[in-house]
């Protein structure tokens, strides 16, 4: 029998579900899914990546009978452009920071706070948050931004090795 | 003499897009901002020079919300371009991709943002802790919208199947048929949402709006029709830049949609249904009767009720258009030769009409793009409403005010991407 970590057990057949959330035309949102695209591009055979607008009601059926989910999106507050907010959404709640306080949108810390309601949160939800700055029309992410990116990628890397069971550790 | 203030700031995902400001000075409104950002003048300038098969694709990355819409239009404008006319089995999955995205978008409207106004809960989140079987239905409800698009689309949120001249691919009957239980299900919750919105108090507030929508000769329109209006307008959609003009106001960086011979217009469902009432199948309108509507409704705080009708109807003309798609003999899609012309095009997006119009040349290349979303041509009617709810209601407690301008906004619906990220309301006082 296997060893699990975090209740994860990666090797049980559920891959780890990788969220982009942001839209690739406005500069700094884009960073989530750029985290999302870097880790697409290291083809792991137990993660599987979507890129994704950030329709809340959507994201709740993504991560339906998942175990595992970590979703990359933008935040804003007082932080420095580029600062990384990790958190885990089963054991806390949405930092204000992450409400878009939209009466518009039904959002990503909506869907999160929704899905808490309603019991429908994944086992283990880890959210990483990446400060923006600029989020006008364009394709150009903030310098401080875009180095972000692979910082966010490697900690999620990370959270991801710690799931894996000692075998296939070893294989990797 | 007591002046306030009442500021609504958009800000949220993109800062520094403007907000709404209602100030008031002794009993009268004195002035109504309303400032929204663009996307579509961004995207106007991207298509600039890029294949006319591109569009369809380009343009449906406006919205999230409502991609389909996009494409739809880009589509028939292209191939108006052409001189293409498409056959019955693609006009029918047309009309059905379209009718998902109506069934997602008014689902995630009246259940997850506007019925918490009504209710007096801050949002959904908050709703789900009392009510929680009631929030999984509208969940469910627009999840059923998410499978239409999916099948006829290939994917739920930016479709790839959707191209100029028809589809890449076309169901089978069997595939197709896998929607039909779940549509079943979801006219049930359509009608169940109708008795539950029914029951809401509402505020009582009228105007004398004109409402602008497609018409078709036969069916409530959805992807074609002639733009008519309650005070007389009867045109063809290629006309619409004869008739309607966009302005632009000192505050916004957005332009405001109005009639040429002048005054605002209401695009949306409550446009559709007082215009296309007797559209509408025989069950939807009953269920509109029940729910206390006639089929005059200037109300605009019931624009839930009449999504409501609408996504009952939406499922019904799904499941008729299930019942009669039949496979083959038609192609997936007809040839096209681009040549140098101008295409129009207007279809019904779950918030109104969307006008599309690209000038192309003989390679096929665009040379000019134009694009209103309907949120552009409700955003005089928003300021319009609050001005005339704010006046009439002055005397309610300032929280209570606040809460229903923003209610008020919400009726609108409007587009996430196209306008709209309300903060918060606060008050300054002066």
């Amino acid at each position: 029998m296997m060893e699990k970590e975090g209740g994860n057990d990666l090797a049980a057949g559920n891959p780890v579900l990788v969220i982009g959330v942001g839209n690739a035309y406005r500069s700094d949102d884009a960073a989530g899914l750029m985290a999302a695209s870097q880790i697409r591009e290291k083809n792991l055979p137990e993660v599987e990546v979507v890129e994704e607008s950030g329709e809340g009601a959507y994201l709740m059926e993504l991560w339906k009978n998942r175990d595992t989910v970590i979703l990359f999106d933008t935040f804003r507050s007082e932080s420095e452009p580029g600062t990384i907010h990790r958190f885990e959404a089963g054991a806390q709640n949405v930092p204000k920071d992450f409400f878009h306080y939209s009466t518009h949108l039904f959002g990503v810390a909506e869907a999160i706070e929704l899905a808490r309601a309603l019991d429908r949160l994944p086992p283990r939800l880890i959210v990483y948050g990446i400060k923006g700055e600029n989020y006008s029309m364009g394709p150009e992410l903030s310098p401080e931004v875009e180095k972000a990116v692979p910082e966010a990628v490697r900690l999620a890397m990370e959270d991801v090795r710690k799931m894996r069971t000692p075998k296939q550790s070893a294989l990797n | 003499m007591r002046n306030k203030t009442l500021q609504v700031d958009y800000l949220a995902r993109v800062e520094g897009e403007g907000g709404l400001i209602i100030s008031v000075k002794g009993n009268e409104v004195s002035e109504v901002k309303l400032r929204i950002f663009e996307p579509p003048r961004f995207f106007e300038a991207l298509l600039r020079g890029r294949k006319y098969s591109e569009a369809p694709d380009i343009t449906a990355r406006i919205c999230g919300i409502c991609p389909v819409a996009y494409q739809i239009t880009a589509v028939h404008a292209m191939e108006g371009s052409f001189g293409i006319t498409v056959g019955r089995q693609i006009r029918a999955l047309r009309r059905l991709i379209h009718l998902g995205e109506w069934i997602e978008s008014h689902a995630l409207h009246i259940y997850m943002l506007h019925a918490p106004d009504f209710l007096g809960y801050e949002d959904s989140i908050q709703m789900a802790k009392d009510h929680p079987d009631i929030v999984q239905r509208g969940l469910q409800l627009k999840k059923v919208g998410n499978e239409v698009v999916a099948l006829i689309g290939g994917r739920e949120i930016h479709p790839i199947n959707v191209r100029v001249g028809g589809f890449f691919r076309l169901p089978s009957k069997r595939e197709i048929l896998t929607l039909v239980e779940r549509l079943e299900w979801a006219r049930e919750a359509a009608l169940e949402t109708i008795r539950w919105v029914a029951a809401f108090p509402f505020p009582q507030f009228e105007r004398d709006y004109t409402f602008i929508a497609l018409r078709h000769s036969e069916e409530y329109p959805v992807n074609e029709g002639r733009l008519v209006s309650n005070k007389g307008l009867d045109i063809p959609v290629d006309s619409y830049d004869d008739y309607f003009v966009e302005e632009h106001v000192p505050y916004s960086n957005a332009l405001h949609s109005i009639l040429r011979e002048g005054g605002e217009y209401l695009v949306g469902p409550l446009a559709r249904y007082n215009l296309n009432f007797d559209r509408l199948s025989p069950t939807a309108q009953e269920a509109a009767r029940s729910a206390g509507l006639s089929g005059v409704c200037r109300n605009p705080f019931k624009g839930i009720v009449v999504r409501a009708v609408e996504t009952l109807y939406a499922c019904e003309e799904a499941l008729r258009i299930i019942g009669e798609y039949e496979e083959g003999p038609e192609t997936h899609v007809v040839d096209i030769r681009p040549r140098a012309a101008t295409g129009y095009a207007c279809t019904e997006a779950p918030r109104g009409i969307l006008y599309h119009r690209y000038r192309i040349n003989e390679d096929g290349d665009i040379m000019d793009a134009k694009i209103v979303p309907p949120t552009a041509q409700n955003q005089k009617s928003i300021e319009s409403d609050l001005r005339g709810f704010v006046a009439q209601n002055l005397n309610q407690p300032e929280e209570k005010l606040v809460w229903q301008c923003e209610q008020a906004v919400r009726n609108y619906d409007p587009c996430i991407s196209c306008a709209t990220h309300l903060l918060k309301p606060r008050i300054v006082r002066e």
